[in-house]
Parts: structure tokens; C-alpha cells; sequence
């Protein structure tokens, strides 16, 4: 399954420790999370589901394209890191 | 008189006290986080906090023991516009501009203020919020655009405490907008302001009107003040309609408001230099008071900085304690004030705060 990390600086405000899910795309992997942690939906996505504007999303080395509807594709070889943009501080 | 303060500030909550003659910081919370509203519930002791976290979004929290311990509540969203993307374009809640308490019959209903502009509304203490459709849908809202910030926002949400059905809510730029059935249904307030930042043909149109600011006086609720962009305005019949004051002194431009809890006729400004420049008159920060609803003003600058100053007073940072005495303001330069005998004289309580968005009393 796709492993899944956060940024540190989210752990200031709530516990998120890095999680294996099952998943196909960046969305069915992070819902996997929320399903445990729903409180974590709003850190990430805005009321209408987007990315928000100050979070990225990369898989491996690669940054996601579609922060709409989180659409990327997602391998069980993947590592997806949920970080902090360096905007919007 | 008020002896405990909020400062909701872009580096956290900070509650003042006075004790000892002097007044000192007696508890930081959210330490590093933006907060852009702070509401003490009187009617349970509760204490409300949004923040604007600058990655992850806006967040409300709660504290039923004034502040020790804080419990994280939803936050004021709106519905889905659809499928996940089909939504590109729909409202997302950048910030909660003010937070209102729905009356003293009405324990546990909420108010809340965002930018976009949407009104929303709990019922159960802030744990569960819905959105005010009948305003939101307002065919009207198409015209409305944002005063500052990008977006326009709901700032002030004034309820009567005669009645809590009967409201009136701010929107820069977007009007006064009255309900006297709790929400239900709305009316379009405001007759008598004045943008003199709209074509000539339309500096009448209520539904552009950017009203900075409201105050309601507690005593006598059909008289409602308005810091408007173009200028002060005073309404005395609940906000229907406004007669422009231009007595004002030494401007009329500003963003806050503050008005004597038991005298409708007394209220304070903070004025500035319009439109984009907003900083003091000549650099001189100071408070107007008027104490005979606007035929007149006084200058007040007892304590207040003789240097040239750069001090910018937001809406929400001027507040007067509950026996109108005691005001308190707070400026985007750190900087905050306590103005005893009704502004007469006042006292810094310090210079090197982050900027400030509120300053509320707690008592």
C-alpha cells in the first residue's frame, strides 16, 4: 500500500504519524486517512475539497498536478508526502 | 469597571488584566497563530477564538474555562458546489471576520461572519454551524465585492438585545442587511450612505455601500453608528436609514466604532487618512468622541503618542467596557491603549505587541 507522511508543522496542531493505505489516487488515499483522522481533512482541503492553496502534495519526488480533485495516480510503491508550502506564511 | 482584555492578534489571544495599579499580559494562547476574532460568551462563560492559519486553513476553537483549556470545533464551511472539482469555483471560508453571541433568550445560537461573505449560524454552542442560504442566495450578492481584502466579508453582526430575531449585519462592500425574523428573510438597510467610490449615478446604491464598521448602542438598539468608508454615519431606526454626520474631527475616514453602551449619542472614532494611505492625521494618532450624537466632536490625545505615528486602528480594535467608561484600542503597530473617563486619558499598556486584529472586553 502506499505510504503516506506529514509535514512536521502540522503536528502542532494535531497528531498525524505517517500511515500505509490503500488507495489508487492521491484522494482515495488521503479519505483513507480521514477516515481515521477527520479532523485533519479541514488542515488540508478547503470547504469544497481542494488542496488548499498553501499545502503541497508531492508523490516521491514529483508534485501533484491536479490539486482539484486530487486525481494523481498512486501506485503501492508510492511514498506521498503531505508538506508545507513555503508561501502563505 | 473591565479589568480583563482580549487581544486577538497575527502571533495569538492574548488577556490582559489589571491588577496593582497596572495592567499586564496574564495569558498567551495560540502562540504564533493568527487570530482574527475572539468572543467571550457572557451568557455561559465561554470563550471563542478563530484563527487564520496561514497553510492550513481557518479553525475555530473553543474554552469553557476562560482560556486554560481549548477545545477545536468545525469551522463555518459552506456546502459543496458539487463534485469534487466540479467545485472549482465554489466559496471556501478564508476568514472569520467576527463572531456574535444570538442573544441573551438564545443560549448556545452563534453568529459568524466570514469573507466570501457568508453568514452562518449555530445553534449548539459552535459545534455545528450552518450557512444563511436566505442571505447567501440574495440575488443582490452578484453586485457585492471586497473592501481590502479580495473578497467582501461580513464584519459587524449586531443583535437586538430587545429582540433576537432583529439583526443587522455589515458587508464591505455589500451593504447593511436587516432580518427581523432570525434570518429568515432579508431586507436591504442603509438608505442614506454614500460611496463616493462608485460612478455618480450609483453613490447611492445600497447594495455597494461599504460600511467599515457598526456599533449598536445597548440602551437604545434603534441607534445604530456606522464608520463608513466615505464618512460616519448614525441611523436611529435600527439601520433602515442613515443620516451622514460631518462634523467629524480632524477626518471622517477610519474603520472603527465604538458607541456608549447606555448614551446613544456618545461614541468614539479613531480617524485616518483615506483611502489607501490610512495612517493619522498629520501623524498624530487620536480619538474622536462625539457626546451629542455628532453636532459636535472633542479631539482626544491624553496619552497617546506626541511622535509621528503610523498606527492604524482595524474595526474591530476599539472597544468600551460595559459601564462606558473604560476603552480599549489596539493598532497594526503593536501598539496597545487603555483610554480611562471615557478616552480622556490614556495609558500604553505596550508597544510591542504582533499587529492587532481585536481588542473585546471580557466583563
Amino acid at each position: 500500500m502506499p505510504r503516506v507522511s506529514f509535514t512536521g508543522n502540522l503536528q502542532r496542531h494535531l497528531s498525524c504519524p505517517p500511515a500505509e493505505v490503500a488507495g489508487e489516487t492521491v484522494r482515495a488515499v488521503l479519505q483513507a486517512v480521514f477516515a481515521d483522522n477527520p479532523r485533519l481533512r479541514s488542515y488540508l482541503l478547503d470547504d469544497q475539497g481542494r488542496l488548499r492553496r498553501h499545502v503541497n502534495i508531492f508523490i516521491n519526488d514529483r508534485m501533484v498536478h491536479d490539486r482539484c480533485r486530487l486525481s494523481d495516480q498512486v501506485t503501492d510503491a508510492d511514498e506521498v508526502f503531505v508538506v508545507q508550502a513555503l508561501s502563505g506564511g | 469597571m473591565a479589568e480583563t482584555l482580549y487581544v486577538a492578534s497575527r502571533k495569538g489571544l492574548l488577556t490582559f488584566r489589571h491588577s496593582a495599579g497596572a495592567w499586564h499580559l496574564a495569558d498567551t494562547a495560540f502562540l504564533g497563530d493568527p487570530v482574527t476574532a475572539v468572543l467571550p460568551d457572557g451568557r455561559d462563560g465561554a470563550l471563542y477564538a478563530a484563527l487564520n492559519l496561514g497553510h492550513f486553513g481557518v479553525k475555530l476553537h473553543r474554552s469553557g474555562d476562560g482560556g486554560q483549556n481549548w477545545e477545536e470545533l468545525p469551522t463555518p464551511a459552506f456546502p459543496s458546489a458539487g463534485d469534487a472539482g466540479a467545485g472549482a469555483d465554489g466559496p471556501s471560508v478564508s476568514l472569520i471576520w467576527t463572531l456574535a453571541a444570538g442573544g441573551a433568550d438564545r443560549p448556545g445560537v452563534l453568529w459568524a461572519g466570514t469573507i466570501p461573505g457568508g453568514l452562518f449560524r449555530s445553534d449548539d454552542h459552535g459545534f455545528s454551524w450552518t450557512l444563511v442560504d436566505s442571505l447567501w442566495d440574495r440575488p443582490e450578492r452578484a453586485e457585492w465585492f471586497g473592501g481590502g481584502y479580495d473578497q467582501p466579508g461580513i464584519h459587524s453582526i449586531c443583535v437586538d438585545p430587545r429582540d433576537s430575531d432583529r439583526i443587522a449585519v455589515a458587508v464591505s462592500c455589500g451593504g447593511i442587511w436587516l432580518t427581523g425574523d432570525s434570518g429568515a428573510t432579508w431586507r436591504l438597510g442603509g438608505t442614506g450612505l454614500r460611496a463616493d467610490y462608485m460612478p455618480p449615478d450609483r453613490s447611492d446604491d445600497r447594495v455597494t455601500q461599504d460600511p467599515h464598521r457598526l456599533a449598536q448602542c445597548a440602551a437604545a438598539p434603534d441607534t445604530i453608528w456606522c464608520q463608513h468608508h466615505n464618512g460616519i454615519f448614525r441611523s436611529t431606526d435600527g439601520g433602515d436609514t442613515f443620516t451622514e454626520i460631518t462634523t467629524a474631527k480632524p477626518a471622517a475616514f477610519g474603520f472603527a466604532v465604538a458607541v456608549h453602551p447606555a448614551d446613544p449619542n456618545t461614541a468614539w472614532f479613531v480617524p485616518g487618512v483615506k483611502d489607501e494611505c490610512r495612517v493619522p492625521v498629520d501623524r498624530r494618532l487620536v480619538v474622536s468622541r462625539t457626546n451629542d450624537g455628532g453636532a459636535s466632536y472633542e479631539v482626544l490625545k491624553d496619552g497617546l503618542p506626541d511622535e509621528p505615528s503610523f498606527d492604524l486602528v482595524y474595526r474591530h480594535a476599539l472597544d468600551i467596557d460595559a459601564d462606558g467608561r473604560r476603552l480599549a484600542m489596539g493598532s497594526t503597530t503593536g501598539n496597545l491603549w487603555i483610554g480611562d473617563a471615557g478616552g480622556s486619558r490614556w495609558t500604553s499598556v505596550s508597544s510591542h505587541l504582533p499587529p492587532i486584529n481585536q481588542v473585546i472586553w471580557a466583563d
